[in-house]
């Protein structure tokens, strides 16, 4: 607390002060109180590096201009691998950005040793425009991770979809080895995932790329036949195909760990596909230890093709109303679940509904309800029947119904002691 | 603290009102009237700050009729209220002179910004040689007292500040009211231009436009906050007993202004919490045939003290930058969509009918404040809390800095640990409360003539019902704002990242990014990949490919926060100082929820880069 203090007040003199005593203890003990500046200069280097390691980018930069050493020691490649670009807009952003002057100090110096790069844009078009000046300029860089991150409305979306895609086949070209992408919410269309697949197809692993509208099936179906070593996969579920499964479940690829499907309804009435249940048993086969995480963002009437047969789901989230029909099928369906989170169901508790999936879901260990009703009897009965494999117990008061059994008192207790630990429902203020 | 009478003295006691409009438990009005000669009760009204000021109308309206209220109950005291213009620092010396004051009381106000303006003003009347009597009256405990308990710093979840309370003594009883035995010879010199240099001033008089201005729907004063009070322990509690203690039903009567609502008067102190509390209590005695309440029957009263305690020593509680429990979330800045939601013009018929009725009538209910709440951060426009916080300051009657700000914090997830995984929608959580959409055919009487089919998204009906309902959408009443779906798809990933970098969970779950609701319990599953800060090793930052093995973020290998103020948060989270085994926390992620690299406001963010996680064991070594 004190060290804060002096933070605040005086920001230049705090890292040095702070490196004074971490000095003192790297030092062997000697009588050096005498002339403490002659010694500053003779910190090995490696020292100094792994001091600055732990130095946050200003503190390093005012640490910077004590010597020529240190100066060096600022510039070493060790500490420019990971940078995040933050890119805001003083009319989109409460947020400051980074300095223009940074920006270009590290294109300049810093672009070669960069491998881990984020780019957090606000919903201003001309922080996305920004983010892909520096992308096309980071040309003799080989990037291993590269994030495009909106941290609010989705800004790529609105750029010219050459522009983007100029930008970033500069990376996926001259980076080589990318390990993982994240491109979410960007235009980003199937030529140029061919452009990715060919340069760096034997080192990526993860790709992230929710709601891009420009990629088709065929074009992600490309990107799962050559890349052999991808483990992590998210994208919306109308570029999920049988064969991209099967592609992810050939021979010659690894086994896959999570993906993530987001399910998405543009227009109420959307008719979904659905997915054959020997694709998802070939994936089950292939990678029995794969995560499948699925977001659910649909009108109750959607639903219609979703969790007929046995679907390896393990997260589940249903961000908008869902049946207590939907929720009986996946009590019948889903035998890998690990976690269900239900936004919202219709006017009637979901008693069976939770009493099946406990008796069915066998992994379940998480569960989060929001406006869900459910009997205080049943939800107790259902706690009772998971017992203490539930880490995870979310449920607003205010949807628990107390009936002759319990009251609301009474269910914290009555929980509390099946799952073997304190426990309460939400509370959100009433006031 | 008071001190004992003087006999040769003359006593000349001023009682300061702010809020606390009200005689009836009131304990720092009967301290200035004890053995007093003289009283003059005042209060301070900037008339400049009225126009400009971000109150609405509804609430200078009810504060005005609340001061009517206080001086007619003074006159039958024989005395009167002193409404003075001006700010008190300037004004008080002149009063302490020209009353020849000796003592000055008021109630105690634990808000930093009172605090601050008390401090200075006790400083005015020490230089004058007047007496200071300040009483606790505008919440149910000293609040200093909980914070004490809880180790020194204010409980940051609300299951721990319920826990703090219900082990503490009950509130005390409420005070009887001033009567004319109390006032003995204790007079108010009046002088015959009492109303025009101390009267109560009129709407008008302060700049606003009152034609046209419907009658209040919620009428100010101490008067009308006890009648109400009287109704709900009246012959037929049933109203009263729905009203306090039963779940929502769903119909949308809640939704309505309630002859027995009484939050405002609280707000204003119109109304004691203790009054209230206590006859909470006798109710529940009376309906459930002595058995005792638990702490939950006070839920209302309690969440507005936990908010008090919260801000009580956070100058900054009612801002994201420089706020120790506030999470930084990168909201959008968008005046545009902004005055959509604040002017009721989204249209969401649901959200735009809430807002209506609370421009109109300065009340909604809670369940209609998270919902409006939630759409314009978290669940759809992801516009920051503060500027929602505003709007509410300036419409809503019951709004006070401390459990505004405090609502918004709770409800955008910014802080005290909500589970951000629910979002109301502004479609379907309207419907279930009130299926047939009465609300909104009274508030948006454009929509009247939809079937309630289409009542929630009139945009989904088909052009012949729009015709027959004579609104078509896109013309007589806006197209939606946003696509819900869409907007909650990415919020609810946004949410998850900001609360996994905060959490350091590495996992898939989307549950388990949330903070604990309760600290007890932190220890029992905190194997869950959590990592304490001490114990982190640094290969695992150093090294940004260990992440791969994580989750679907490994692109964010250094995103994880070092919160400076960890030990502040540790403190705050785990409650109490660790006093045994049972109460000690080491749960990992779950205790510093927040980054407080906005503690060091002048270099945050001029680099906008993450610390280096390696930083926090530094500064702690040190």
């Amino acid at each position: 607390m004190k060290r804060r203090f002096s933070r605040q007040r005086e920001d230049s003199s705090s890292s040095c002060e702070g490196l004074t005593d971490a000095f003192k203890r790297v030092k062997p003990t000697s009588d050096d109180a005498g002339e403490p500046q002659s010694n500053w200069a003779r910190v090995p280097q490696e020292i100094l590096l792994h001091i600055f390691q732990y130095l946050p980018l200003l503190d390093r930069a005012f640490a910077s201009q004590v010597c020529r050493g240190w100066n060096q020691a600022f510039h070493m490649p060790e500490l420019w691998r990971c940078f995040e670009f933050e890119l805001n807009q003083p009319a989109t952003s409460y947020l400051k950005a980074t300095h223009p002057d940074l920006i270009k100090q590290i294109i300049k110096r810093h672009s070669n040793h960069l491998q881990y790069v984020s780019f957090k844009v606000d919903s201003s078009t001309e922080s996305a425009e920004a983010a892909c000046d520096i992308l096309s300029q980071l040309v003799n860089c080989s990037l291993k991770t590269l994030g495009l991150i909106s941290t609010a409305r989705p800004s790529f979306m609105e750029l010219p979809k050459s522009h983007f895609i100029s930008a970033l086949t500069v990376v996926f070209v001259n980076s080589k080895s990318l390990s993982s992408l994240k491109i979410d919410d960007t235009p980003v269309d199937d030529p140029s995932l061919k452009v990715l697949v060919a340069n760096n197809s034997d080192t990526l692993k993860l790709l992230k790329m929710s709601s891009c509208p420009h990629v088709s099936p065929a074009g992600i179906l490309c990107v799962a036949d050559q890349c052999h070593g991808l483990r992590e996969l998210a994208l919306n579920y109308h570029l999920l195909s049988d064969e991209l499964l099967l592609a992810l479940s050939s021979e010659k690829h690894v086994h896959l760990e999570h993906l993530r499907i987001d399910v998405v309804s543009e227009n109420p009435g959307q008719q979904f596909h659905t997915i054959k249940k020997s694709s998802w048993d070939a994936m089950v086969r292939h990678s029995p230890k794969f995560n499948l995480v699925m977001y659910f963002f649909l009108y109750e009437e959607e639903f219609g093709p979703f969790f007929r047969d046995e679907i390896p789901v393990t997260h589940l989230y249903f961000g908008r109303s869902v049946s207590k029909e939907v929720l009986g099928r996946v009590g019948m369906n889903c035998p890998r679940l690990v976690e269900l989170v239900v936004c919202a169901n219709g006017l009637r508790p979901l008693d069976e509904e939770l009493i099946r999936i406990a008796e069915r879901c066998q992994q379940l260990s998480a569960i989060g309800l929001g406006e869900c009703e459910v009997s205080c009897s049943a939800f107790v009965e259902f706690v009772k029947m998971c017992g203490r494999r539930l880490s995870q117990l979310s449920i607003m008061e205010e949807v628990l119904i107390p009936d002759h059994k319990y009251s609301l008192d009474e269910i914290h207790w009555e929980v509390s002691k099946h799952l073997g630990r304190v426990w309460f429902p939400d509370m959100m203020p009433t006031w | 603290m008071s001190s004992v009478a003087f006999i040769r003295m003359p006593v000349n006691a001023v009682h300061w009102f702010r809020k606390g409009l009200r005689l009836h438990d009131n304990p720092s009005l009967l301290e200035a009237i004890r053995n007093a000669h003289t009283l003059r009760c005042v209060y301070f009204l900037d008339p400049w700050f009225a126009g400009a000021s971000s109150l609405g109308v509804n609430r200078w309206r009810f504060l005005l009729q609340s001061l009517e209220d206080l001086d007619s109950s003074l006159r039958k005291l024989n005395s009167r209220l002193f409404v003075i213009r001006g700010q008190p620092a300037d004004i008080f010396p002149r009063l302490f002179k020209e009353w020849e004051v000796t003592r000055l009381t008021f109630e105690f106000d634990s808000e930093p910004f009172g605090k601050e303006r008390d401090a200075a003003i006790r400083k005015l009347a020490s230089e004058a040689g007047v007496e200071v009597i300040m009483k606790v009256s505008h919440t149910l405990y000293d609040l200093d007292s909980i914070v004490e308990l809880n180790g020194g710093a204010a409980p940051l979840t609300y299951k721990r500040f319920q826990t703090l309370v219900s082990s503490m003594d009950p509130p005390e009883p409420p005070l009887d009211p001033p009567d004319s035995v109390m006032m003995g010879n204790c007079v108010t010199p009046i002088s015959e231009n009492h109303r025009e240099r101390f009267g109560v001033p009129l709407l008008e008089e302060l700049g606003f436009d009152t034609e046209g201005l419907a009658a209040a729907v919620w009428p100010g004063g101490e008067s009308e906050a006890l009648k109400r009070l009287e109704r709900q322990l009246g012959p037929d509690s049933t109203a009263a007993w729905q009203e306090n203690f039963e779940r929502v039903k769903l119909s949308p009567s809640p939704l309505m202004a309630s002859p027995l609502g009484l939050s405002p008067y609280l707000r204003f102190g119109c109304l004691s919490c203790r009054l209230f509390y206590c006859k909470l209590t006798q109710l529940y005695k009376k309906v459930k045939k002595n058995t005792s309440p638990s702490i939950s029957l006070y839920d209302k009263l309690l969440w507005r003290e936990f908010f008090y305690t919260a801000s009580m020593n956070n100058p900054r509680f009612d801002r994201m930058e420089g706020n120790p429990i506030c999470i930084r979330i990168p909201w959008d800045r968008n005046p545009e969509a902004l005055a959509k939601w604040a002017e009721g013009r989204t249209g969401f018929p649901w959200i735009d009918a809430i807002m209506t009725q609370l421009r109109e009538e300065g009340w909604i209910h809670h369940l209609a404040r998270h919902a409006v709440a939630c759409f314009l951060t978290r669940g759809d426009l992801w516009i920051s809390w503060e500027e929602g916080m505003k709007v509410f300051e300036e419409l809503l009657l019951d709004s006070d800095w401390s459990v505004n700000a405090g609502s918004w914090l709770c409800l955008s997830c910014s802080s005290f640990f909500q589970q951000f995984f629910h979002c109301y929608c502004p479609v379907g959580f309207g419907r279930r409360i009130d299926p047939n959409g009465d609300f909104i055919r009274r508030y948006l009487p454009v929509l009247r003539d939809f079937p309630a089919k289409f009542i929630y998204d009139p945009w989904n009906a088909p052009g012949d019902v729009q015709k027959a309902a004579k609104c078509v959408i896109g013309v007589d009443y806006p197209k939606p704002m946003v696509n819900h779906a869409e907007a909650s798809r990415l919020n609810i990933e946004r949410m998850r990242q900001i609360y996994q970098q905060l959490s350091r969970y590495r996992g898939l779950s989307l549950l388990a990014t949330v903070p604990s609701n309760h600290p007890e319990d932190v220890n029992v599953n905190d194997s869950r990949g959590s990592t304490v800060h001490r114990k982190t090793s640094h290969s695992e930052f150093i090294n940004p490919d260990i992440h791969f093995l994580g989750d679907l973020t490994v692109t964010e290998p250094h995103f994880y926060f070092c919160p400076t103020g960890v030990r502040k948060e540790q403190s705050g989270v785990s409650g109490v100082r660790p006093r045994s085994a049972k109460h000690r926390h080491s749960p990992g992620h779950r205790t510093s929820p927040y980054t407080t690299q906005s503690d060091q406001p002048d270099q945050n963010h001029q680099f906008a880069i993450p610390q280096q996680p390696g930083s926090l064991l530094f500064l702690q070594d040190v």
